[in-house]
């Protein structure tokens, strides 16, 4: 099923490309990878076409790719689509940026499913994805005057680990350094 | 910040907002974190005009707990306790999603008597979510805890139940991937058919004291409406998409466990208010425990675990899955990636309660902070689930 | 006051008692505590306060919702470092005599969501606690105990001299200082006036608490 969607969103909107990521595990939930220049407008077809009918964007989520020696790094929003009309689904679509540190703008799909609107806020909180065309973009779980971006992979959480009565795991290893960067 | 602090805000400043002509000033409240009728640590940003709410943006992130970060540090399994803190009043739902999509993701059979006592305890949760949410509502419209002290009573006997069956009242962590944790113990199957003989009782009381009140009616009948296109475009689901009139429930839809097996009906509504929510939630209820009936009478032996499944060194191949299930409040969802090592890399939770925040505006434009408070008691939000 | 002498005294008729006590004993039997339910552990204290395990006939008759009309705050749930300020400023606007039970691991110390960025490790970094009760979620008789231990508690304070509760004495503080959102975290990152580290308990040199169990 996915390989016919690929199709037609290639045939209905040219110059839109998408690539079929395969999924490993037995769920069998493959997604389609586009590029985000057409993204706006392959959703809408997608919500609009009379067989697909895919109203109802149920999950939008964020991934950190940290740097590896096949990429660059990059961070990514998942959205997955079902359909309340047809009761069928879900169709994966992924959207990547260019890479972690400066090139981090997306477009938003909240024009074209409302329930998205919370999900980009939150993943722009958590991971540093500037969604261009949101209603509203700012911060949700953490506070306004908060800098980082918490969810990434190399996020450095501030050091309170001054007292611990019973540590252990990682609080431990985390107590232990912390006892060793204070002065004796 | 206590409850109301009020600062007379100018016309200017909000432009966009079309005002009466006889109003000249607009007030802007901030309603909690800390307030007697939210539940929880929530707030929002209200604009009146007069008594009328123009705009309305809510606030959360109180109770923000960073589990999806924990959870990439932790084992699969060891996520399982923090699955129960999610939505704390409905632990065992929550459970059984997280189950789902790992077994989803490592391709994992579950035997049919787990299915059944899953079945059986998911309906439990629905009956306690639905009578909790029912009497928080009730107070909320300014009832003063009486019938809140009536559901909490129903709620005491299936905690009962929770407690001999998991060993915890609330947080109960009894899924396990390809099954349920223990066995039944001596005597359950017979507590818990009392238990469900004499709900339908408590029903009918509780019905009689609200359904036809007149001032329950006038307060909650053409309150808060929300459209067909607009829950569906939102990503509403639950109770309230259902009672706006759209038939999605994901027990019918993807017939996940073995509710194929079982004969329900999904009760709709058609006004969409807060009375056709108040409506859904008792028959839902009503039909839970026709589920309850049916399974209690079929319920086979057999083992409750698959024999295939390893409890130590669970590391399922590189892959994602997105597993959901029809939990009480709308569709809780989990994502899961794997890289192939014991821990998740990226562990997603999809709240149903966030989602249905989406519309909080909408459904409160024009009408009083009394009414806003009453429709945002019908959304039923757990700050655990919003926040996480 | 030597207690036969009473016993035979009330024999007689004569109810004899110390102002202290008399004190104590109106102040002990109405604690009224404040709606301050957070999280998880707000539930069992609703449930608490229900027909099962009434915390109403211990003379939590009423939670007010107001902090100016409260004289206990059950913190219970995690306290997160969004929620702190807010928290501490409620703290600020009781008025004495005032008292905090920290219900559950999380108000405690942080408790399963430790590691977390946006958890505060206890909110015994911010406020004096009076009762800790563990437990995730404590039961509604745990809450009922730490109930009583704070009557005893009450029951037990002198009215002059030390020990004597703070709205009688001066120089006690009352209010303490409300943390700022910070970049990276709440300025300051815990207060040292009420957060005690016990300076002679080292559990990192001790080695603390490993995967053996030792």
């Amino acid at each position: 099923m996915i390989e016919e969607i690929k199709l037609r969103l290639e045939v209905s909107i040219p110059g839109c490309h998408a690539e079929i990521i395969l999924n490993g595990s037995p769920s069998g939930q493959h997604s389609l990878l586009l590029d985000p220049a057409h993204a706006v407008e392959a959703a809408t077809f997608l919500r609009d076409d009379a067989e697909l009918r895919l109203d109802y964007c149920s999950n939008v989520t964020g991934v950190d790719w940290l740097q590896t020696e096949h990429s660059q790094g990059y961070l990514e929003a998942v959205y997955h689509l079902y359909s309340m009309e047809k009761k069928h689904g879900p169709v994966v679509l992924r959207l990547r940026t260019e890479n972690r540190t400066d090139r981090v703008h997306l477009p938003s799909l909240t024009p074209v499913w409302r329930s998205a609107e919370f999900q980009e806020r939150e993943i722009f909180d958590l991971y540093g994805i500037i969604f261009d065309g949101h209603p509203d973009l700012r911060r949700i779980l953490m506070w306004d005057e908060f800098e980082d971006h918490p969810m990434r992979k190399d996020y450095v959480e501030p050091d309170d680990y001054e007292y611990e009565p019973t540590p252990h795991d990682d609080v431990l290893t985390k107590a232990k350094q912390h006892a060793m960067r204070q002065p004796r | 910040m206590t409850s109301m602090t009020t600062a007379p805000v100018k016309k200017e400043m909000h432009e966009d907002l079309a005002v009466d002509g006889g109003q000249d000033e607009l007030l802007e409240i901030s309603l909690g974190p800390h307030h007697p009728s939210t539940h929880g640590v929530f707030r929002m940003d209200v604009v009146l005009d007069g008594e009328r709410v123009v705009k309305l943006k809510p606030a959360f992130g109180y109770l923000h707990r960073n589990h999806e970060k924990i959870a990439e540090s932790a084992s699969y399994l060891a996520s399982m306790p923090y699955t129960d803190r999610l939505d704390y009043i409905c632990s065992l739902t929550n459970n059984w999603a997280y189950a789902l999509a790992v077994e989803k993701l490592a391709g994992l059979q579950v035997p049919e008597r787990a299915e059944y006592i899953r079945i059986i305890t998911a309906e439990l949760t629905r009956l306690v979510n639905h009578t909790a949410m029912i009497g928080f509502l009730t107070q909320e419209m300014g009832a003063s805890g009486t019938p809140l002290m009536y559901a909490f009573r129903e709620r005491e006997k299936i905690l009962d139940l929770f407690e001999s069956l998991t060993g915890s009242r609330m947080m109960c962590n009894y899924m396990r991937f390809g099954g349920c944790r223990v066995e039944l113990p001596a005597g359950w199957l017979e507590q818990t058919k009392k238990v469900v003989e004499e709900f339908p009782r408590f029903l009918d009381e509780y019905e009689q004291l609200l359904t036809g009140n007149e001032i329950f009616m006038a307060r909650a009948q053409g309150v808060g409406v929300l459209k067909r296109d607009l829950a569906i475009n939102a990503g509403v689901t639950g109770p309230m998409l259902r009672a706006s009139g759209v038939n999605y429930d994901i027990r019918k839809v993807d017939k996940y466990g073995i509710y194929d097996r079982f004969d329900f009906k999904i009760p709709l509504g058609e006004h969409g208010d807060v009375y056709d929510r108040y409506m859904v939630r008792i028959l839902e209820m009503r039909e839970s425990l026709k589920i309850l009936n049916q399974a209690l009478r079929d319920l086979p032996q057999g083992p409750i675990m698959d024999p295939k499944t390893k409890i130590r060194g669970f590391r399922p191949k590189p892959g994602e899955a997105y597993g959901r299930i029809e939990a009480p409040k709308g569709e809780l969802g989990f994502y899961l990636i794997s890289d192939g090592s014991p821990n998740p890399y990226r562990y997603r939770v999809r709240p149903p309660s966030l989602i249905n925040l989406t519309i909080l505006e909408d459904m409160c434009r024009g009408y009083s902070i009394a009414d806003t408070i009453v429709i945002f008691g019908t959304v039923d939000i757990v700050l655990g689930e919003v926040d996480r | 006051m030597d207690q036969k002498l009473k016993i035979e005294l009330s024999k007689q008729g004569i109810v004899t008692t110390t102002l202290e006590e008399l004190y104590n004993w109106g102040r002990k039997n109405s604690v009224w505590p404040m709606t301050f339910g957070l999280a998880c552990c707000a539930i069992e204290m609703i449930a608490t306060s229900m027909a099962r395990y009434d915390l109403a006939r211990f003379g939590a008759e009423v939670f007010r919702p107001s902090p100016r009309q409260a004289d206990l705050m059950i913190v219970s749930g995690t306290v997160t470092k969004k929620m702190a300020p807010q928290v501490v400023r409620l703290y600020n606007q009781m008025a004495e005599p005032k008292y905090v039970i920290a219900m559950g691991a999380c108000a405690i110390s942080g408790g399963p969501f430790k590691q977390g960025y946006n958890v505060l490790k206890g909110i015994d970094r911010y406020i004096p606690v009076d009762v800790h009760i563990p437990g995730c979620p404590p039961r509604p008789e745990a809450l009922i105990d730490a109930f009583m231990t704070l009557q005893k508690m009450i029951d037990e304070q002198p009215l002059t001299g030390e020990g004597r509760p703070r709205h009688l004495d001066p120089g006690a503080p009352s209010e303490f200082v409300v943390p700022r959102y910070g970049a990276h975290d709440l300025e300051p990152p815990n207060n040292p006036q009420v957060f005690h580290i016990l300076n002679n308990v080292d559990s990192c040199e001790a080695g603390g608490v490993d995967d053996r169990g030792d």
